[in-house]
């Protein structure tokens, strides 16, 4: 290899890892939240709600420390409503890496869950379904039960996936 | 709600009415007196509170607040109930507080359908409407319990800390430091806590004396060592000692693990409310109402899983002296 064509190498491989860390970067911070309609059937009916691991205990008073412990980087909330009826409520947290994730995904789990296919792991249980995708824990929570919530909260719950 | 005066008064005149009646007529009147000496906690159920869509039934949480109420004062007549409540509050023609609790939203909040009950009681005791005052944290908590806001003097009114903000001035009772809502210290002359019963992820119980968290600015400050001393010393700052005068609990529903949040997979109906003026008391007869469905589905106890309600006991202790967590000193009737 001639040499001066290393450093015409070295500024290629220097852009497309400045180029595949501003992906990354771009997709943690891209909005989780499926806009209404996306997902048939529901509507996004609340602005999105920001907290830093400082202010999360405004959200969910002493819950907050067990993400803090796992390693909680932001948390973003809204609200949802399937069908104009049944409101729900989907939390995305990053944490620091998948580990964090999963400690959350795990802690409290009962023996009703079932197994989800959503994400790197799912649970599902008839109110609520719970996953992790990479540092991302997504809790989504229906606030009435009915014969359609699973479904409907699967099919959010793959619409979120997606914009993780 | 008996005062240890009017206690003394009514023991002394059974005694000597007693009197006639012999030893056997002596020891019952000082068993009764030692029964009413202890701290009563009224927990009244109905079974068929939630309908089977789930969903409250207004008219049933009426009567049973009516029921309640009756039992706790010893009036029958729940207009009368309400005005000696009032009274012996030292509330007439002063604003009362309803301190709801949202913070676990939608799901596992303060029902509105309790706080709009006691305030309806409270204006047919003669109460104006303005001076009935439900409040919390902030608007979106008071919203997450179904309740609409309203500042307007002539209706009940209903806001939270975060439109009249906090004391300037920091409080101090012990090692712990506090801002207070100005609802509480210039608003409300007495303040009838309405507290949900929930498992806590920390304190491993939240109920009637945790649920003076909302009432400062930086509740996050006390949730150390598992919120212990944290609930006892914010409950022992005389702000609250002195205007917190009646809980009327709801455990309507309630969640026995993962909360405070809402976690319906943990989801449970007790149908009840649980009254008194011992707020201590109340924690501990609820903490054995959540040790008792835990057990039933197979749950370690909250010792075991690592968050007992340490802070019951601190606040029974003479340190803070703010009531009693010794179940034989507790009388709890069960309706």
């Amino acid at each position: 290899m001639k040499r001066s064509t290393l450093p015409l190498i070295a500024i290629l491989v220097t852009s497309l890892l400045a180029s595949s860390a501003l992906t990354a970067c771009k997709k943690k911070n891209a909005n989780p939240f499926p806009p209404s309609g996306t997902v048939a059937g529901w509507e996004k009916s609340s602005e999105t709600r920001t907290f830093a691991p400082k202010d999360l205990w405004q959200y969910i008073d002493g819950d907050s420390e067990q993400f803090i412990q796992a390693g909680v980087v932001s948390t973003v909330t809204s609200d949802y409503k399937f069908q104009g009826q049944l409101e729900a409520v989907v939390d995305v947290y990053t944490m620091g890496g998948p580990d964090g994730a999963q400690t959350i995904l795990e802690r409290g789990q009962t023996k009703e869950a079932q197994a989800a296919h959503v994400g790197d792991e799912g649970l599902q249980y008839s109110q609520s379904v719970s996953f992790r995708k990479g540092p991302y824990l997504v809790r989504i929570v229906a606030y009435q039960s009915s014969a359609s919530a699973p479904q409907a909260l699967m099919a959010l719950a793959h619409g979120v996936e997606a914009n993780l | 709600m008996t005062s240890r005066r009017d206690f003394l008064k009514e023991a002394a005149t059974g005694v000597v009415v007693l009197g006639a009646q012999g030893s056997q007529g002596l020891a019952r009147a000082l068993e009764q007196k030692t029964e009413q000496e202890k701290s009563r906690v009224i927990i009244a159920r109905d079974a068929a509170l939630h309908g089977p869509d789930g969903k409250l039934d207004d008219k049933r949480v009426g009567d049973l607040l009516d029921r309640v109420i009756a039992a706790y004062t010893g009036r029958k007549r729940p207009v009368d109930a309400w005005k000696y409540i009032v009274l012996q509050g030292g509330a007439k023609d002063k604003v009362i507080g309803l301190k709801t609790n949202g913070l676990g939203g939608k799901g596992i909040s303060t029902h509105a359908v309790l706080a709009y009950a006691i305030a309806e009681r409270l204006q047919q005791a003669g109460v104006k409407p303005g001076n009935i005052l439900i409040w919390d944290r902030n608007a979106r908590d008071l919203e997450a319990c179904g309740l609409t806001i309203s500042h307007d003097p002539s209706r009940v009114r209903c806001f939270g800390s975060d439109s009249v903000g906090f004391e300037d001035a920091i409080e101090k009772w012990g090692s712990t430091k506090a801002r207070f809502s100005r609802i509480l210290t210039r608003e409300c002359a007495m303040v009838i806590n309405l507290p949900i019963l929930k498992d806590h992820s920390m304190s491993g119980v939240t109920f009637a004396m945790k649920n003076m968290y909302g009432v400062v600015e930086r509740p996050q400050d006390l949730h150390a060592g598992g919120c212990n001393p944290g609930v006892a010393d914010l409950n022992a700052f005389p702000i609250i000692r002195n205007k917190i005068k009646l809980t009327i609990g709801d455990a309507m529903t309630s969640v026995y693990e993962g909360g405070p949040g809402f976690r319906p997979e943990h989801l449970w109906r007790p149908n009840a409310l649980i009254v008194g003026n011992d707020s201590v008391a109340i924690d501990q007869v609820a903490w054995g109402i959540l040790e008792k469905k835990r057990a039933e589905v197979g749950l370690k106890t909250l010792e075991a899983a690592g968050r007992p309600p340490r802070y019951i006991g601190t606040a029974a202790a003479e340190t803070h002296a703010l009531g009693v967590n010794d179940p034989q000193r507790i009388h709890v009737l069960e309706i």
